[in-house]
């Protein structure tokens, strides 16, 4: 499904290189972790696969089903099927979160060429799917992420996901600023998700996310570059020895 | 896209395609129509004021009131402190009168009306029929049709095309008709209230109004009268070098209440074109007036060239006790604006708004505010102005509290917000304060912030385009604003924002 090749990055302003060859593909129906310590470039490469400004690809590819990522627009990713839970979702005083979630929801099936929700229908769903996320009504109708506590916004991150019903979801660094109860919520959101034909890419700092969201692949990043694949046993080993041991044993 | 409109498409040339260019022009009312006008010779003197007074069949009495107005506008001096340039007018290369040659005889009813007229009004969404829902609206069709009901004068150039619901009006006591047909219907009226408000000697553009204004709109609300069904007066400039110059006077009686919209366009044109209008409202005792406007005159092209110079006087004066004025403004059109629509809150009690929306892009200015005059014990005022400048725009909050001796208890909150897209456009906040007892109180807040890119990659990341994107943020920013329009103009100020600010970023 996402397929990335010897991906070099630097910022567009400096010369600094901040991905420096990174190789990784997720299959459908998969749940990749990306593990790694404090700028590694974990989040760099959430924002270079959805099209941030401000980098640059210096080498390397990333597609999507084929398609090339890097040629497109960044709402052209996402109705391709790249969806971003931010690891800082952003407040839009005055724009209601219901009224966010539709403009989003149509503006990516107009981009698909199919027709546009109803209101009837978009209400009976976001109703549904909110829910089951334990959003109210009142944090629907609020503007969106304004005011909204840590895990709100996390939900909401979510919500917004199974909206959009993306192909490709990147999770970066969802796990931050939640306490356990929280992190439960959203893990339960994510693995109502889970399906044959979706694949997800989790960026995480600590293995407790993936105590809730199994993976089935663990990746460890360090310095721009992937140093280490293994299964889920990876994450533990970072869970119990931390990030030096495995980066001296690649060094 | 006037060129379009008249050409003949190319063979071959799809008709999807024709629409689709259409569609990429932002100014979707800068088509004209092809009409045989009369029009009185350019320039202004003391003969085409006659001539004017004469075509509107006026009293004496207007006829000699004009011309003190225009003996006065001849010693008087083009203002200069606002924060806007334009090239120099050249008063006397204008027309000050232009009539479509088919209301020479005034038509009796609306189906006299000239079909070229009703098509123009039709086609910029406004039907003169006596329908019950405004066409074109969404989710109009929704909505109980009591009480939805929109009365419509049409402002063609310099005359009234139709008012539409006048007979159903007039049931209840309502008089809406044009101001030239009040002057010759109910001069008892027109003479005890015209000038009141704005002076003839006001300021330059109000004076040389009251010199030449042609038409305009004309509401009586008799007391105790809630207007059954919302006001609305819809100005189309569509003649070439031609001014407009329209008057609009609102009286709500004792305990009465009215709600009235205004909406203006005009065809994009390489010339600017000048529109001086006053507007008057008279509040009585426990009377509440709301007035809207939704202004899209043509802005002038990306370079500047041509769109409306918008030179208005608009005041209310809240005369009775507990008596309420309501301005609310959506300002997205004209090369220049000036403009300050203004409360004086006379009666005690009394209570103005001010709601506004200014959006500036390419090389647009706009100066525009208010002013809140307190004379009355505990009167109460609040501004809420949210300025949106792109592309090269500049544009400027002006705005007065003044509080008077007399004025005990009184209060007045000001929220001034503008919002930057791109970095080649300016924002200017010009607040006034007197305060001149000590009861009262003043409140200003003002922000200035920028679109935010992470705002917009964030929409971005979720399907939206940019443009999308930045019409998204910018409702957001206005949304107090908007709330206080009636729904239908809500609905269209919403889709207006996003229009207006097409091409600003990227």
């Amino acid at each position: 499904m996402l397929e990335i090749k010897n991906l070099h990055v630097k910022l567009e302003e400096e010369e600094k290189q901040i991905l420096k060859g990174v190789d990784l593909t997720v299959e459908a129906g998969k749940v990749h972790a990306i593990m790694g310590p404090n700028g590694s470039g974990k989040s760099t490469l959430s924002y270079v696969l959805s099209g941030r400004d401000g980098y640059e690809v210096t080498e390397g590819s990333a597609t999507l089903e084929g398609a090339d990522l890097l040629e497109m627009e960044p709402e052209e990713r996402a109705a391709a099927g790249i969806f971003l839970a931010f690891q800082y979702p952003v407040e839009i005083p005055g724009v209601g979160n219901m009224t966010f979630l539709r403009t989003a929801v149509n503006a990516q099936r107009k981009a698909r060429g199919e027709e546009e929700l109803s209101a009837a229908d978009f209400l009976k769903e976001v109703r549904a799917k909110a829910k089951s996320l334990k959003i109210d009504a009142d944090m629907l109708k609020r503007p969106v992420n304004v005011g909204f506590s840590g895990g709100e916004k996390k939900r909401n991150e979510i919500l917004q996901m199974a909206m959009l019903e993306p192909k490709m979801c990147i999770l970066d660094e969802t796990d931050s600023g939640l306490d356990v109860d929280a992190m439960k919520l959203v893990a339960e959101g994510v693995n109502a998700l889970r399906d044959e034909g979706r694949g997800f890419l989790v960026i995480t700092h600590y293995q407790r996310l993936l105590d809730h969201i199994k993976p089935d692949v663990v990746h460890i990043m360090a310095d721009g570059r992937i140093v280490k694949t293994g299964g889920p046993e990876l994450a533990l080993e970072v869970e119990n020895n931390g990030y030096a041991d495995i980066l001296a044993e690649v060094n | 896209m006037a060129a379009l409109d008249q050409t003949q498409v190319k063979e071959g040339v799809d008709q999807e395609t024709v629409d689709a260019v259409r569609e990429v022009s932002t100014y979707k009312y800068g088509w004209d129509t092809d009409i045989e006008m009369e029009y009185a010779p350019k320039g202004v003197n003391p003969d085409i004021v006659r001539l004017i007074s004469d075509k509107n069949e006026e009293p004496e009495w207007m006829t000699e009131w004009r011309l003190a107005a225009f003996e006065r506008w001849t010693k008087m001096d083009e203002p200069n402190w606002a924060m806007v340039h334009y090239p120099k007018i050249d008063f006397q290369d204008q027309y000050y009168y232009a009539r479509p040659k088919s209301m020479e005889e005034k038509p009796k009813s609306l189906d006299e009306v000239d079909p070229k007229l009703l098509a123009t009004y039709e086609k910029l969404g406004i039907p003169l029929k006596e329908q019950m829902i405004l066409a074109g609206v969404e989710g109009a069709e929704d909505m109980p049709a009591e009480g939805r009901k929109v009365a419509v004068d049409a402002v063609f150039d310099s005359v009234s095309v139709g008012t539409t619901f006048q007979d159903e009006l007039a049931k209840h006591g309502v008089i809406f008709c044009s101001i030239s047909e009040a002057i010759r219907e109910h001069p008892e009226l027109v003479k005890k209230y015209l000038g009141t408000v704005v002076p003839v000697s006001d300021n330059f553009y109000a004076t040389l109004n009251s010199a030449v204004f042609s038409d305009g709109s004309f509401v009586y609300i008799p007391p105790g009268v809630r207007c059954p069904m919302e006001l609305s007066t819809y100005f189309r400039i569509n003649a070439e070098n031609t001014g407009q110059f329209e008057r609009t006077l609102i009286i709500a009686d004792k305990g009465s209440y009215v709600s009235y919209l205004e909406g203006c366009t005009a065809p994009q044109r390489d010339t600017a074109q000048l529109h001086a209008a006053v507007v008057e409202i008279i509040i009585e005792e426990d009377a509440e007036v709301k007035y809207s406007t939704v202004q899209n005159w043509f802005p002038g092209d990306e370079n500047g060239k041509g769109g409306i110079y918008n030179f208005v006087t608009k005041r209310a004066d809240c005369r009775g006790d507990r008596s309420k004025v309501m301005w609310t403004q959506v300002e997205t059109g004209s090369a220049v604006t000036w403009k300050y629509p203004s409360c004086i809150l006379r009666g005690d009690e009394s209570q103005g708004e001010f709601y506004s929306i200014a959006i500036t892009n390419n090389m647009q200015q706009a100066d525009t505010g208010t002013k809140m005059v307190h004379l009355g014990k505990n009167t109460k005022s609040r501004i809420v102005s949210k300025g949106i400048s792109a592309g090269k725009a500049q544009n400027t909050y002006r705005g007065l509290v003044s509080m008077h001796p007399k004025a005990k208890d009184s209060r007045n909150y000001t929220q001034c917000d503008s919002l930057l897209i791109g970095d080649k456009c300016g924002a200017h906040t010009v607040p006034y304060i007197e305060v001149r007892n000590n009861s009262s109180r003043v409140e200003h807040e003002a922000t200035t912030s920028k679109v935010d890119d992470d705002q917009l990659f964030y929409c971005r990341q979720r399907g939206m385009d940019e443009e999308e994107a930045v019409a998204l943020v910018v409702n957001g920013f206005c949304k107090d604003v908007l709330q206080a329009l009636p729904m239908e103009f809500a609905m269209e100020a919403q889709q207006l924002v996003a229009i207006s600010l097409e091409g600003s970023v990227g």
